[in-house]
């Protein structure tokens, strides 16, 4: 099968500053990729790339075979919950409704073959019994399943996620990857999730990405994820320990691993 | 004397008038309340004011003025596509010091000093037959860019975030939405004048909110809500010699309160 996304010899800089050159990977149907590193190495940049919202300063990018930006229709995208306005007029479903046919002109009546897709979307992520109800009077974990919910609506060809369990409880952590990783196995549709902490989604991922700043490395979670590895990327003593099957980084010079350590609240 | 007043031909031109201001009003409310924008229709009424005043003194029609300053506000806002805070402090930055040219355009003008009292306070009693429709011209503009737009807009007024992902320009999009509520609002100006548009803009629509929690209901609903307090108002006004423009924005805050404290459907 050919890859979905496929990604040569990308490169990105800020004015002067260089996040990465010369990064290439392919993400082929069904797999789970995770994008890992610190803040400022652009984690949601390369997501912005591949949605055609930002342009490349190098290389190319292929998403559904063609240029990111006419895949986008067949892109799901997921991103960190963020509170809604309790009063906002819309209900759950019609967040649903707007990943099916929100960019489209005019206001639009849903026909009945729409009517049932969202019903089905809705149901698929067990939100059924909460979809007509005001999205900003719901909980955090109950929005982002929406979330899930309104990525799957347009059938996608790939998922792009960014940061999906930040704010939510352990409990709600495994409902969503759970949802994602259900998608990619029935429909074989790859997951691209970034996130800041690779415990929630390790017994998932087959490949983690891990920028560091001015360097990178891909490939399955044990290569990736050993002292030697980021060691080498951040060319200072990293210790990546495995404690209770999970990972625990420590000794990144921004500290930012810490999270790693103390996330699970 | 009201039966009497009733049969006039002015009565009916202001009824008129009053309806065509009132829908144009209700519905655009609906997307300013979501946005977050109540304090730009308020910068955009009175940089009206600013264009009217100017339009005085050299002599040309106030309405033409007020629709220029108007739109020059609503196309800046529309470009910086400024968020939180940043707008807000922008926002009354440019206000203070449009009011202040404003209020020197008055005094440098000589002429009747009803024309800035009815600019300020509304003059819906005054509508000619050839304002009625001019009124009625604008207002048919924006249903019509409102009903285009209707989805991507709303999209990108609730969730900017992935309707960015699924392809709205979310630019583009604030851009329409300021020059629609910069031309609504030079339609209201002329019926409850520049202090009190937010009654028919901001009132309804938060109303209307409260109410529902249904998109295309709630627009429905605020747009009802304009209508009522408008025509209400000048009939009111017909009965009891006080400003239409009180009692128009004290039914407009009642049905508000009333909504406020009445359980949401």
């Amino acid at each position: 099968m050919s890859a979905v996304v496929s990604v040569e010899a990308l490169g990105l800089r800020f004015d002067q500053r260089i996040l990465w050159e010369d990064l290439s990977f392919e993400l082929q149907p069904g797999e789970f990729l995770a994008v890992l590193g610190p803040n400022g190495t652009g984690k949601t940049s390369l997501i912005r790339i591949l949605l055609g919202l930002l342009e490349p300063s190098a290389g190319r990018v292929l998403v559904n075979g063609g240029p990111p930006h006419e895949g986008r229709q067949h892109v799901g995208y997921v991103p960190q919950q963020r509170a809604f306005d309790r009063d906002l007029a819309l209900r759950a479903r019609d967040l649903v409704r707007l990943g099916l046919d929100g960019h489209r002109w005019g206001n639009g009546r849903l026909s009945s073959e729409e009517r049932a897709r969202i019903d089905r979307a809705i149901a698929s992520v067990g939100a059924s019994d909460y979809a007509d109800a005001p999205i900003g009077r719901l909980s955090g974990g109950e929005q982002q399943r929406l979330r899930i919910a309104q990525a799957l609506v347009a059938d996608p060809a790939l998922l792009l996620a960014d940061e999906p369990l930040l704010s939510l409880d352990l409990a709600y952590q495994h409902t969503i990857t759970g949802l994602l990783d259900e998608r990619r196995r029935t429909a074989g549709t790859p997951v691209l999730f970034v996130t800041h902490d690779i415990n929630p989604v390790l017994g998932l991922v087959d490949k983690v990405l891990y920028l560091a700043p001015g360097s990178w490395a891909i490939g399955a979670p044990d290569e990736v994820l050993t002292s030697e590895t980021l060691t080498q990327l951040y060319g200072t003593d990293v210790d990546v320990l495995r404690v209770r099957g999970r990972v625990v980084v420590v000794g990144t010079p921004d500290d930012q691993h810490v999270h790693h350590v103390d996330h699970d609240h | 004397m009201f039966t009497d007043l009733l049969a006039q031909h002015f009565v009916h031109t202001a009824l008129l008038a009053g309806a065509v201001v009132a829908v144009v009003s209700g519905a655009i409310g609906i997307f300013v309340v979501t946005r977050g924008a109540s304090f730009a229709v308020h910068a955009i009424s009175e940089l009206g004011f600013t264009g009217a005043a100017g339009a005085l003194v050299i002599g040309i029609d106030p309405v033409i003025g007020m629709i220029g300053g108007s739109l020059v506000v609503g196309l800046v806002l529309g470009v910086l596509s400024l968020r939180g805070r940043e707008r807000d402090s922008a926002i009354g930055a440019v206000l203070a010091f449009g009011l202040g040219v404003g209020v020197l355009l008055l005094s440098l003008y000589h002429g009747y000093a009803t024309e800035a009292t009815n600019l300020l306070f509304g003059s819906i009693v005054g509508v000619s037959d050839r304002q009625l429709l001019e009124l009625t011209i604008v207002a048919l503009i924006v249903t019509a860019g409102l009903a285009a737009i209707y989805r991507p807009l709303l999209f990108s007024s609730v969730d900017p975030e992935v309707a960015a992902a699924r392809g709205v320009p979310l630019r583009a999009m604030s851009i329409a939405i300021f020059l629609l509520l910069a031309l609504t609002t030079a339609e209201a100006i002329q019926v409850v004048g520049v202090l009190l548009v937010l009654t028919l803009v901001i009132t309804p629509a938060a109303a209307a909110q409260r109410l529902t929690a249904r998109p295309g209901l709630a627009l429905v609903l605020s747009i009802a809500i304009a209508l009522a307090a408008t025509e209400g108002g000048i009939l009111l006004s017909l009965a009891q010699p006080w400003p239409t423009s009180f009692f128009i924005s004290a039914i407009s805050f009642a049905v508000y309160v009333a909504a406020r404290v009445v359980k949401r459907t």
